[in-house]
């Protein structure tokens, strides 16, 4: 039997494209037409871990066990943990964060999220400048000039371009890619660079140098800045700042090059500042290029829950959060993380080496529907549901918009949900008996 | 010859759709790379050749491939575990590692690159 499914959500990016045709035929997706190369792998998919796994040696091959064995394995694992580590939740809905965040507590865990590797320096940044920001669609309706800044949508978020920031057509911007001027700053000449109509070659590592001296001449201090900044000519960026002061509605998108390099959340701190102060002449904002799509909505979930965004260390009973010494690679590097559970994220593949040595150590549980480097060094392994696929629910758009998910095709295995029920109510029983 | 450069990390669209198939050999093909501007990797080797990237963090084999938007003395390996066998682990206080920005050494060798299984299994 064929079904198709019109105006679905991807569950890649921090896009969250909406206007996805999918094809189902029994319960098998067989095209996901509007979605770009990396949205359309996610959505069709391949062959999954089948059944629950586990091992007591890291080096021994893996013997399949049923989901109670696992799931009381993994309890019992994180119940006899001191300093349990919680780490991932990118792709799954919002509905699983609060869970977790559940389990976290119960557990006196650290819980963090993919963030931490991601913008997690753009959320200090926030808190030190707030941020001047807009919906997608404010961006894609009213922008005539669009900055990214140590960020390369042509790669990491392939529709974004289209859909929102530089050739989309909207209310007051009908004439698209021709009505926009397009300004890129990194390192190298990226193909978004390619594309743009200003390139700024800015050296490894001077982005605070290169926006304190933008900040610099938009405050008409134009004289103490020298004849070259970071690489870039001060030619080039008093042009930039006249570009961005003739703007009616700016908007800068920013991604790793900003958190990633040095100076990381200061970075952003004075980007936002840059932008704060942009303000003066038209309207501006700035907004993070978020990775997986719904790595917002966690930040959103962990806020409104324990009133931090990601990194919140439970171990004192009440929530505490400081990056730098909660996040996930803070605690791997001081080998304090006694037990981890890796979940819709994979640290084996994402960390530093030095932090991937630490978990082959300790007892690591996986939640994921595919195998990958955390597989390697895990000792118990669940299989899940995709969520956005097989799973409804809520997720939210890198500028924040809550969207709710429908479930494509029925899944073939239990969702992220009910797996961390019963882990939880299996450590309430493990700690009281 | 060793060439000195500054190594960055980062995203690449097979890197993307590769990314829920990491035992794959498409996603070994996707990540285990180090893109270096045409003259650079020219004193090195051919592209496709293989290539030994080193930082005090660690060593990695990856394939020598060549970008011409990289200028001089600036290498990229995309996000993934090759790269991240050489990445900076400090979190310089705010919780996040050294992904871009490493100095690094890069040679030719006759190495080949490790699987990802082989990769992990060196941290066991």
């Amino acid at each position: 039997m064929s079904n198709v499914i019109t105006d679905a959500l991807c569950p890649f990016c921090g896009c969250m494209c909406d206007d996805i045709t999918v094809v189902v035929e029994n319960n098998k997706i067989i095209e996901a037409k509007h979605a770009c190369k990396i949205g359309a792998a996610k959505i069709m998919g391949h062959h999954r871990i089948k059944a629950p796994m586990m091992r007591k040696d890291k080096n021994a091959d893996f013997k399949e066990v049923s989901y109670d064995e696992a799931i009381n394995e993994a309890a019992r694992m994180l119940a006899n943990s001191k300093r349990p580590l919680m780490y991932g939740w990118a792709s799954v809905l919002c509905e699983v964060h609060k869970k977790g965040i559940l389990l976290a507590e119960e557990l006196g865990a650290i819980i963090d999220n993919t963030a931490t590797v991601c913008h997690g320096p753009s959320t200090l940044a926030v808190h030190e400048k707030g941020l001047p920001t807009s919906t997608l669609g404010q961006i894609k309706n009213r922008a005539d000039v669009v900055v990214f800044w140590g960020s390369n949508p042509v790669h990491a978020h392939p529709r974004h371009m289209g859909r929102y920031s530089v050739f989309a057509k909207g209310f007051f911007s009908e004439k698209g890619r021709r009505g926009r001027k397009i300004i890129v700053v990194d390192v190298r000449k990226t193909e978004t660079a390619g594309m743009a109509d200003e390139y700024i070659q800015v050296q490894q590592g001077s982005d605070y140098l290169v926006i304190s001296a933008l900040r610099a001449i938009l405050a008409g201090q134009a004289a103490v800045v020298p004849d070259t900044v970071g690489g870039v000519p001060k030619e080039q960026l008093v042009k930039l700042v006249d570009t961005l002061k003739a703007a009616r509605f700016g908007a800068i998108f920013f991604g790793m090059g900003l958190t990633q390099s040095m100076s990381r959340y200061k970075n952003i701190d004075n980007a936002i500042s840059l932008t704060t102060e942009l303000n003066s002449f038209g309207k501006h904002v700035i907004m993070p290029m978020r990775g997986h799509y719904n790595v917002t909505g966690f930040g959103q979930v962990c806020a409104w829950e324990t009133g931090y965004a990601t990194a919140v260390d439970f171990a004192r009973g009440a929530p505490y959060y400081n990056p730098g010494e909660t996040a996930a690679n803070d605690v791997l590097t001081r080998k304090e993380t006694d037990a981890a559970m890796i979940i819709a994220g994979d640290a084996g593949a994402h960390f530093p080496a030095n932090s991937v040595r630490h978990l082959a150590k300790i007892p690591v549980v996986q939640i994921d529907p595919y195998w990958n480097p955390t597989t390697e060094v895990a000792n118990v392994v669940i299989p899940v549901a995709i969520c956005g696929v097989e799973v409804e629910g809520t997720a939210y758009r890198m500028d924040g918009v809550s969207l709710r998910y429908r479930k494509m095709i029925e899944p073939t295995h239990p969702t992220d949900l009910e797996i961390l029920e019963k882990i939880t109510k299996r450590v309430i029983e493990i700690r009281g008996e | 010859m060793t060439l000195k450069v500054t190594l960055i990390t980062g995203r690449t669209i097979n890197q993307g759709a590769t990314i829920e198939n990491k035992t794959s050999s498409d996603y070994q093909e996707a990540t285990a790379y180090c893109e270096l501007n045409s003259k650079e990797a020219g004193s090195l080797g051919k592209p496709g050749s293989h290539v030994r990237v080193k930082t005090p963090h660690g060593d990695v084999v990856v394939k020598l491939k060549e970008n011409n938007g990289n200028p001089d003395g600036i290498a990229f390996i995309p996000m993934g575990p090759w790269a991240n066998a050489v990445v900076d682990p400090d979190t310089k206080g705010c919780g996040m590692p050294g992904f871009k920005g490493i100095p690094a050494e890069i040679e030719a060798t006759g190495d080949r690159i490790l699987l990802m299984k082989e990769l992990i299994a060196r941290y066991k």
